[in-house]
């Protein structure tokens, strides 16, 4: 049964509302960043070059002057619009900002999660066939350490090995694809291993998982009773089953790399969104942070969202519920 | 009259199922090493400051960067401060930020999950609605995003993070409370006219602890990671007051002179967060009713 597309539309409709109401609260949620802030934000945000003409200029530009209602409804209409005001910072159009960091954010994210998924599929389905042995064992603690293991830390260790022992890589810079593809594969190597691991860690964990479900669950039983080959039943039955649940899992960590790895990013000085926001948090530039908070949040509710319509297409029982 | 006819039946149910959970924790061995792990955490984080060889500001840049000896079994920093004293002390400040900010978010996500749940309607489609849109911020980015609202520092970091995990308990408790719900010994304690604030903290709450009790000690782990992310980025603790995170900080510039800067920090961290990982899993194992059968299943 493939389920009818009037309950996929259905199911598209729903799901396309609920991204709708939940990106309506995470604009109020971003609005109240300056609002909240204790204090003048403009003052702040200005600190040493304060002078009374810079303050009245980037009060007037940030709109910061007007009440609070009106404030509001321009933030929203703006946002849905790509306009999200000017860097107290630098003075320019935070969109053109947040476009420049992210090419170097999504490079970063694909090859992350590549890599993710290279080592993460096979050691799941290895471990989740073998329960209970030494090569279950193994998989599991090796994924358990990667779990527990800080990024940054790995990061710097990646960085004390290859660039500071070895001298292979380098530990920092970025080029872009576009300009220098060998430059780019060199620099890119160490921050996506280091993002990459962590994911691979976790995805193994629920790739082990799922296989282990769906290897005890009834239609494996009668799969086998059919006398169905070992391998059929684990490349048709089990491991094709159990990666539709993984596909959510792998969605999550591909929004939380694309939205920025911040710290890793900081690590190996790759300027992606993710270091956008840490330089926006220290220098207390409340639009720039305003605007990359809200354009993160968009975009790991649109991979969500994108990841549940394949899971909806894939698995008819998620849309008939 | 209302409740004490079945209180015996419910809580007798608990207390057999907890006394039954600490026998098979008890037989794993990795969960007892990760608990013994954790209690020298905790024990080294408490006595610190008498224990500790060094004071943590003792500055002398004479013995600045030197590497593992006797006199400094894990060497010294830029400014030759013992690093083993420090990551003594710093012990004490990350636990310290992640008790407070698990107990933070388990104090205001439980009750809202809970009423949630149980209460249902339009309450618990506004509650979760809420939920929801915490969920769409990455953690580490709601965490900055709090920081950079407030000043950042000890309460500021204990703050966000709590903020942060707030949600994650809330859906935890949520979930198990809708299961719970539909039971029995709670339908009939409706019908005796228990009032709902009874429901719930006689009823419901003592019989989703085992879900709470695994999401606490997980958190607790990701609480430590993100103290130590956020004092990396130097948004956490402060100088000079040492801190795992901060630590690594210190040591970025320093790499390729001085390993051990970087070294034992993160090995601390890594040390912890496994423990209360490895402690979260075998809980789940024991607490998980489908792996609770294998395991006994297994060990017959």
């Amino acid at each position: 049964m493939r389920g009818s597309p009037r309950a996929l539309l259905v199911f598209l409709g729903r799901r396309l509302v609920y991204s709708a109401v939940v990106l309506l609260g995470v604009m109020v949620v971003t609005f109240a960043i300056v609002q909240l802030v204790p204090g003048d934000p403009i003052r702040l945000a200005l600190g040493t070059r304060y002078n009374a003409e810079a303050y009245q200029a980037l009060l007037e530009a940030s709109g910061l002057d007007r009440p609070l209602p009106e404030q509001f409804f321009s933030y929203i209409a703006g946002a849905l619009t790509g306009d999200l005001g000017v860097s107290f910072r630098s003075g320019q159009p935070v969109t053109v900002l947040l476009l420049e960091r992210l090419p170097a954010t999504v490079s970063l994210a694909v090859v992350g999660i590549g890599l993710a998924l290279l080592i993460a599929l096979p050691a799941g389905i290895w471990a989740g066939l073998r329960e209970g042995r030494v090569a279950d064992a193994i998989v599991r603690v090796t994924s358990q350490f990667g779990v527990s293991v800080p990024d940054f830390w790995m990061g710097l260790l990646l960085i004390t090995l290859f660039s500071g022992i070895l001298g292979w890589l380098p530990s920092s810079g970025y080029t872009p694809l576009a300009e220098d593809p060998g430059g780019w594969a060199r620099q890119v190597v160490l921050p996506a291993l280091t993002v990459g691991l962590v994911a691979a860690a976790i995805l193994t964990r629920y790739v082990r998982a799922a296989v282990l479900e769906v290897a005890h669950s009834g239609f494996v039983r009668t799969a086998k009773s059919k006398g169905l080959s070992p391998k059929v039943v684990t490349m048709r039955h089990v491991v094709r089953n159990a990666l539709v649940p993984v596909l959510t899992i792998v969605g999550i960590q591909l929004a939380t790399i694309a939205s920025g790895v911040i710290v890793v990013e900081v690590v190996f000085a790759w300027p992606g969104l993710g270091r956008l926001v840490y330089e926006a948090v220290a220098a207390r530039d409340y639009a720039m942070i305003q605007g990359a908070v809200l354009l993160i949040a968009a975009m790991f509710l649109l991979i969500n969202l994108i990841v549940d319509v394949c899971y909806a297409l894939v698995d008819p029982r998620i849309r008939l519920s | 009259m209302s409740t004490t006819e079945d209180r015996p039946t419910a809580e007798g149910r608990v207390g057999e199922a907890r006394l039954g959970s600490l026998r098979l924790l008890a037989a794993s061995p990795v969960t007892v090493a990760a608990a013994v792990v954790l209690v020298v955490v905790v024990i080294v984080a408490l006595t610190a400051q008498w224990i500790a060889p060094y004071g943590i500001n003792d500055v002398d840049v004479s013995r600045a960067l030197q590497g593992p000896s006797g006199a400094h079994p894990l060497g010294t920093d830029d400014l030759g401060r013992d690093i083993l004293s420090r990551v003594m002390v710093a012990a004490g400040t990350s636990l310290q930020v992640a008790l407070v900010s698990v107990v933070f978010a388990f104090c205001v996500g439980v009750p809202i999950g809970i009423v949630s749940g149980y209460v249902g309607g339009w309450l618990d489609t506004v509650l979760m609605r809420i939920v929801d849109v915490m969920f769409a911020f990455p953690v580490l980015l709601l965490a900055l995003a709090i920081v950079a609202i407030l000043q950042p520092g000890l309460a500021t970091t204990m703050l966000a993070i709590g903020i942060v995990f707030t949600p994650i308990f809330a859906r935890v408790a949520r979930a198990s409370t809708l299961s719970v719900r539909v039971e029995p010994y709670v339908q009939v304690a409706q019908t005796m006219g228990t009032p709902w604030y009874r429901i719930m903290g006689r009823h419901v709450l003592p019989n989703i602890t085992g879900p709470l009790i695994v999401q606490t000690s997980l958190s607790l782990a990701f609480a430590i990671l993100s103290e130590a992310a956020l004092s990396f980025l130097g948004l956490g603790i402060q100088p000079p007051d040492p801190s795992w995170g901060g630590m690594l900080f210190a040591a970025q510039g320093f790499v390729s002179q001085a390993w051990w800067m970087s070294v034992f920090p993160g090995l601390a961290i890594f040390v912890t967060v496994l423990a209360c990982n490895l402690l979260g899993d075998g809980l789940r194992d024991v607490l998980d009713p489908k792996q609770r059968t294998r395991i006994e299943a297994r060990q017959r």
